[in-house]
């Protein structure tokens, strides 16, 4: 064996981020606080229409009544409001020349998770010349789209080309009074992206490589709203499996999908954020509200693999609001060291015929807790709602905790209801097949993992699913049963 | 006048009536403290998320029977346990009753707490274990323990068996029109004891009563405790039951749950660890009808190592009835090689029924093996037909596949008669007559 276990366990903690903060940016940015004035002055600078500014400052004002939510399973500093600059719009300067220059071991994980070399540059901050492939690519990826009549733009674009769509549906599946971080999200969302997919559209390809190259530096208030009309589908991809380089601690994000009849949206989200370093100072909160609506014989499937940020926080759930839709969550968590996780989702079902499946996956180590919160609903209407809901979790040395809360309500007799949840480690006599066969100790972990988490990775999009394989061996590299 | 304000108000009274000695006044009066800081819980809180007190708190309960009420042995004795022979502590309006009493002090004490806490020769196991296993924090067994008065007190010593199963029963009149009830039961197990305990509470005319049990059970090495709580009251009663276990190594303790009736119950089962190599037992079936509510909610914590707890709860809800489960394992860090399990099946027979769920797993501890598993759904079509191609009526055929889905448990019921009296009500409670007992 390569590696004893002490030796596995030690450099496990002494692991550290390696990707670095970068925070050389020159940027215009607002000065700290946060007030109607600030509400005001951000929709001013994007141009925003009258309704618009409305719109965030009732959100604002509901906001300032609320307080901040207790009953989430993980503890942290609260963050000081005030003590943020809502708006900064980043005039990042390349950092390097060339990616000869670039850390090489950043440059080796980049290599591990395959990413291309067009897109290391762009992710490492390199300055990308102007005929590159990748902006080629954009260009073609923006016509093939407009072809279709599909929209892709960034959520300020929408609002100015697009205000029918976006009045329509904005705020329709997650209100602005929905919760603390959702109001604060709509009074100063900075920025996001909008998609809408017209009647009878295949979307040809995965929004998520143009998504990638194009929007790097993700906002700290991003506003996601993906529309699918009828008869369309879409598969959307939100994050990156490239470890994200992020100087904002505090992030509350907003993503809405509205499903109209017969449309499908599968939505998948790969989130590697700073966890904090190894005594758990510092580290990004991640508090999301994500949340879709089916309309009658619609779909929508969130996929997720969480692996970074200090704090976690996020339910993306499902209103099945129209007869014979379908719901689908699939998420592995994956906390080291000091992180937390409190994620799951929500199934509503409304409507007759609803189906729901809940596959979470958590693996923790360190001295991480990770936690599963799910709540399926059945109302006295929605008869014969199906609903299938599985957590596993796998403990990796006995200094971090998993725990399990799924509610159930159902108020309906036609309802069928199942929920299996159970925790185990890595067993020693797994490990020991495969070090007899000549696998060492990390590669067999490697290897179990990915067999817990398959169920999981197998609803990722086909490339990204070898991403995210390779994550998580990354993130959990050295961790002993 | 609100009832919190009355039950505070009232302690004045109370506590000159029945003086105590002076530390168990003290504790009387901390745990007054304790509810009068939190007042009742209310659908805020997590707990109580699917059960709410509002409306039984509406009523102006007598907390003090006026009148001390007797009743007739035949009008109760349809309430014992028939064909065996049992230790009896009988309960009339919260008051002993001696005549339909049948305690001992032979080999074991099976009496009264207001004994225990009154005599000098049980001074010594009141200080040991009186208010030593509840959680003093949560408010309604403070409430409990600041009224403490009446109640079952059973000890078991060392290398004794209980050769009676022991009864307690706890018998409303409905002389008032609405009375406030507050038991509190203890039971110590010794070294390697063990004892039966069947605890029923049972109104004998339809009039509002809400009792608000706390049973304290300490179980020391090697002992056996079944405890079984008979609960099929009529639908003008409230029970707040708050049952406290702590076990000891090698120490087995099993809680059967029978909820039949009752206009709300609410089932508190805590059972704490001090030993390792121990057993829990967890069992409940609940068959509602009508606008019955009943909300059991478990705590098993494991805090020692090598440690078994065993969950099982069935659940048939008719009418408009309304059930809640919510069990919770914790595992602490040190209770390696831990194996525990919980499981929650219902079925729902009417499309007014309401099911809340809330099977919770909290784990610090690698090497365990902890799962749980919840189902929410119906009798099953094909299983149903069946049994109708058979020549079976369908009332009866519903019946049969009701008691295989409760089966488990009936299995479990250690005591031959308890078992026939159970299926018995099953059978009633479903209307039919099998012919025979499983």
């Amino acid at each position: 064996m390569a590696y004893t276990e002490e030796e596995l366990k030690k450099e496990l903690e002494n692991k550290e981020y390696e990707y670095g903060f970068y925070t050389d940016i020159d940027a215009e940015t607002f000065p700290k606080g946060l007030n109607e004035d600030i509400v005001r002055k951000i929709s001013e600078k994007k141009n925003e229409p009258e309704w618009m500014t409305e719109w965030r400052l009732q959100a604002f004002a509901h906001w300032k009544t609320m307080t901040e939510p207790e009953w989430p399973n993980v503890k942290y500093k609260k963050p000081d409001f005030q003590d943020i600059s809502y708006y900064s719009a980043p005039k990042q300067k390349p950092q390097y020349n060339s990616l000869d220059e670039v850390d090489p071991e950043l440059r080796a994980t980049f290599d591990k998770l395959g990413i291309s070399l067009d897109e290391q540059k762009k992710l490492a901050g390199v300055a990308v010349d102007i005929v590159m492939d990748s902006v080629s690519v954009a260009t073609t990826f923006k016509e093939t789209l407009a072809e279709k009549g599909i929209v892709f733009c960034s959520i300020s674009e929408a609002i100015k080309e697009h205000p029918e769509l976006v009045k329509k549906y904005l705020g329709t599946v997650v209100p602005p009074k929905d919760n603390y971080y959702a109001a604060l999200n709509s009074a100063v969302f900075s920025d996001g992206s909008f998609c809408y997919i017209p009647k009878g559209v295949r979307c040809p390809m995965e929004l998520s490589t143009y998504f990638r190259i194009n929007q790097a530096g993700t906002g700290q208030f991003e506003r996601t709203l993906v529309v699918a009309d009828k008869d369309s589908y879409v598969s959307y991809l939100e994050g990156c499996t490239a470890p994200s380089r992020d100087e904002n601690q505090l992030h509350a994000a907003v993503v809405e999908l509205i499903a109209l009849d017969d449309a499908e949206i599968k939505y998948s989200t790969v989130q590697n954020w700073y966890p904090g370093n190894s005594k758990g100072e510092g580290g990004v909160y991640n508090f999301v509200t994500k949340r879709g609506i089916c309309h009658d014989r619609a779909k929508i499937s969130w996929t997720q693999v969480e692996t970074g940020s200090a704090v976690t926080w996020k339910y993306p759930s499902c209103v099945l609001k129209g007869n014979h839709s379908v719901g689908e969550f699939y998420s592995i968590a994956v906390t080291n060291n000091f992180q937390q996780a409190d994620t799951g989702t929500k199934m509503i079902h409304l409507g007759k015929n609803t189906r729901s499946t809940i596959i979470s996956k958590g693996i923790s180590a360190g001295k991480s807790q990770n936690s599963y919160r799910g709540l399926v609903q059945v109302h006295p209407r929605a008869k014969n709602a199906r609903n299938f809901s599985q957590c596993d979790s796998l403990l990796m040395g006995n200094q971090c905790g998993a725990h399990t809360f799924p509610y159930i309500e159902a108020k309906n007799n036609t309802a069928q209801i199942e929920h299996e949840a159970t925790t185990s480690k890595i067993g020693e006599d797994q490990i020991f097949y495969c070090n007899q066969r000549g696998i060492d100790t990390e590669k067999a972990i490697a290897l179990i993992v990915n067999g817990f988490s398959k169920e999981v990775l197998n609803h990722l999009p086909m490339e990204f699913a070898i991403e995210a394989q390779k994550l998580l061996e990354i993130s959990l590299e050295g961790s002993v049963g | 006048m609100e009832l919190k304000d009355k039950l505070l108000n009232s302690y004045l009274a109370f506590q000159e009536d029945y003086a105590l000695r002076e530390e168990l006044h003290q504790t009387r009066l901390d745990a007054l403290k304790v509810f009068e800081a939190q007042g009742f819980p209310t659908k805020r809180q997590e707990a109580w998320k699917y059960t709410s007190l509002a409306q039984l708190l509406q009523k102006d309960y007598s907390l003090f029977p006026k009148t001390s009420a007797t009743s007739e042995l035949r009008g109760v004795k349809p309430y014992f346990l028939a064909d065996v022979d049992t230790y009896k502590i009988v309960f009339i309006d919260g008051v002993y009753s001696p005549f339909l009493s049948d305690t001992t002090h032979d080999g074991i004490d099976a009496c009264l707490m207001s004994a225990a806490l009154t005599k000098p020769k049980y001074r010594k196991i009141v200080e040991t274990y009186f208010n030593k296993v509840v959680d003093p924090t949560e408010s309604l067994t403070a409430l409990n323990t600041s009224y403490a008065k009446e109640g079952a007190y059973i000890y078991i010593p060392k290398n004794t068996v209980a050769q009676k199963p022991i009864e307690i029963i706890h018998f409303a009149t409905g002389n008032e029109t609405a009375i406030w009830l507050q038991p509190r039961n203890l039971i110590v197990a010794d070294q390697n004891a063990q004892v039966q305990i069947i605890e029923r509470h049972q109104s004998l005319k339809a009039h509002e009563v809400v009792t608000n049990s706390v049973t304290e059970i300490y179980a020391h090495r090697e002992a056996f405790v079944d405890y079984y709580k008979l609960q099929n009251d009529l639908d003008t009663a409230a029970l707040i039951d708050n049952t406290y276990i702590t076990q000891e190594t090698q120490s087995h303790v099993s809680v059967h749950t029978f909820s039949f009736g009752g206009k709300l119950t609410r089932n508190n089962l805590n059972f704490k660890h001090k030993g390792s190599h121990l057993n829990s037992t967890l069992n409940g079936v609940t068959i509602l009808e009508g606008n019955q509510h009943v909300d059991h909610y478990t705590l098993v914590h494991h805090s020692q190592p090598n440690c078994e707890s065993h969950q099982d709860y069935k659940g048939v809800f008719s009418g408009r009835s309304h059930g809640v489960f919510n069990g919770k394992i914790y595992v602490d860090e040190i209770a390696q090689k831990t194996n525990a399990f919980q499981q929650n099946n219902n079925i729902l027979l009417d499309d007014k029924t309401t099911v809340n769920t809330k099977p919770q797993l909290e784990i610090f501890a690698d090497d365990v093996k902890c799962s749980h598993g919840c189902t929410v759904g119906q009798l099953d079509e094909e299983a149903l037909f069946y049994l109708r191609t058979r020549g079976i009526p369908k009332k009866e055929a519903k019946a049969l596949l009701t008691y295989a889905f409760a089966n488990n448990v009936l299995e479990s019921v250690q005591l031959p008669a308890l078992k026939r009296r159970i299926n018995g009500v099953i059978a009633s409670k479903l209307g039919v007559n099998l012919g025979f007992n499983l």
